[in-house]
């Protein structure tokens, strides 16, 4: 049976991670290769890396980091950050990136999604999804939260899907940085509405939050961060209690 | 030991490289005739779409070498359908090396069967050292009908075959290079064959 996914995300700036990682036995806690190696052996099931400065200047250090992952992971992994252009996925998908992930570039030009699809297969093109629930109504923001578009979530959604995306990392900005549980009343919705598997992300703080997302939120995967970064939550505990729970999981 | 990997422009061919770097090996990509007919083990892998990916393969000569090559050769995802009789995707011609059809998973289920799922009536030397119901990493919307030729299947909407072999031609829908230990086991199989 296909199992839920979990999914460490790494957030990069000129080739290191940032916000800090507590890992017990990492002497270098800012390499991302040494990182995402302890997570995959740890028993992560796929790697989010978000180059979070994404400069023209900074490309280069992050191909290399690709380069460098690709070379000593053994599970896949999804590069996204700054990446508007054909020829930008071309270049690190043959770095060794499995997926990209798109997102503000998406909404500015929505046929970037078509021209991925066709090019790649819609298997490597991830549409992340960044939104608020202002009043009653799920609206998509850009920029990592900071510009409000006009667009509904789940509008843009179907649209994303309709043009070919693969996959969908929703981020509830309600929710994210609050440890305070996943969306799950959005994500469940999504998931009804789409035929293609939905990330969970933003609002991770204890296990009882995966058991959630995945029952409640019906989500395919769930992401997290800091949860990870910090050894609050173990990844082979976490999937202990999902098991407990009849959620299936990789163990 | 000579090993090389069929280019015909597939996409990701860096991670396959790498899986085998790790165990040791260097994997040469190549479209030279020559150079595949001569190496020890050849790899054909494949992520994009069946039709233009056939018709890649039809340019270059590869798809009258392919069947005709001796030593074992095996097909990852895209790789292992084209060495089918005939896959939905595009309606497309395969090789046919494996007598079997590809068809479209329906919207019953979502699309692509994206993550991990296990592998069962493992029945091959490629399988040594892997347990029944061991996870692999899938990302698919075409599948493999189940047929006598399959050597492990999975379950996504339905029973699939997940992977294929027929004289010295082995097929696997999943990606042993992004499959963990698990999957480097059996590309070291593979190599050991």
């Amino acid at each position: 049976m296909l199992t839920k996914r979990i999914i460490p995300c790494l957030d990069i700036k000129n080739g290191r991670t940032v916000k800090g990682v507590n890992f017990v036995d990492l002497r270098d806690a800012g390499d991302p290769v040494t990182l995402a190696k302890q997570y995959a052996e740890l028993g992560a099931d796929e790697l989010v890396f978000l180059d979070i400065s994404a400069t023209l200047e900074n490309r280069k250090t992050m191909h290399d980091m690709v380069l460098h992952v690709a070379e000593q992971v053994n599970i896949p992994f999804t590069v996204g950050g700054g990446i508007s252009s054909v020829e930008d996925v071309d270049v690190l998908l043959k770095c060794g990136a499995d997926k990209i992930s798109i997102n503000s570039s998406a909404v500015k030009r929505p046929e970037l999604i078509n021209e991925l699809s066709d090019k790649f297969g819609s298997q490597c093109v991830v549409v992340a999804i960044d939104a608020k629930k202002i009043e009653s109504e799920w609206m998509v923001y850009l920029a990592g939260g900071t510009i409000l578009t006009e667009l509904n979530l789940f509008d843009w959604a179907k649209e994303v899907e309709e043009r070919g995306a693969g996959e969908i990392l929703f981020t509830s900005m309600n929710h994210d940085g609050t440890k305070a549980g996943f969306a799950n009343e959005a994500l469940a919705k999504l998931t009804q509405l789409v035929n293609i598997p939905i990330i969970a992300s933003g609002g991770a703080g204890t296990m009882q939050h995966f058991v959630d997302t995945f029952k409640d939120g019906k989500a395919d995967a769930a992401l997290a961060a800091s949860v990870f970064h910090f050894g609050e939550i173990s990844i082979l505990e976490l999937k202990e209690e999902l098991k407990k729970n009849s959620i299936t999981v990789r163990l | 030991m000579k090993l090389t990997i069929v280019n015909y422009g597939a996409g990701n061919i860096k991670s396959i490289q790498f899986a085998f770097q790790r165990l040791g090996y260097e994997a040469i990509l190549t479209d030279d005739t020559e150079e595949i007919i001569n190496s020890d083990k050849v790899i054909f892998p494949g992520v994009g779409e069946a039709s233009s990916a056939m018709l890649k393969l039809k340019q270059t000569g590869l798809d009258k070498l392919i069947p005709q090559l001796t030593q074992p050769v095996l097909g990852i995802c895209l790789g292992m359908q084209l060495m089918c009789n005939h896959t939905e995707e595009g309606n497309t011609q395969g090789l046919g090396i494996f007598d079997v059809n590809v068809k479209r998973f329906s919207n019953k289920v979502k699309v692509p069967h994206m993550g991990w799922n296990t592998i069962t009536n493992l029945k091959s030397d490629l399988f040594k050292g892997i347990k029944e119901n061991e996870y692999m990493y899938l990302v698919h919307s075409y599948y493999a009908e189940q047929c006598s030729e399959a050597i492990a299947s999975s379950n996504y909407e339905l029973e699939y075959t997940s992977a294929i072999e027929n004289r010295n031609f082995f097929g696997v829908q999943f990606h042993p290079e992004k499959s963990s230990k698990a999957g480097e086991q059996i590309l070291k199989n593979f190599i050991e064959l």
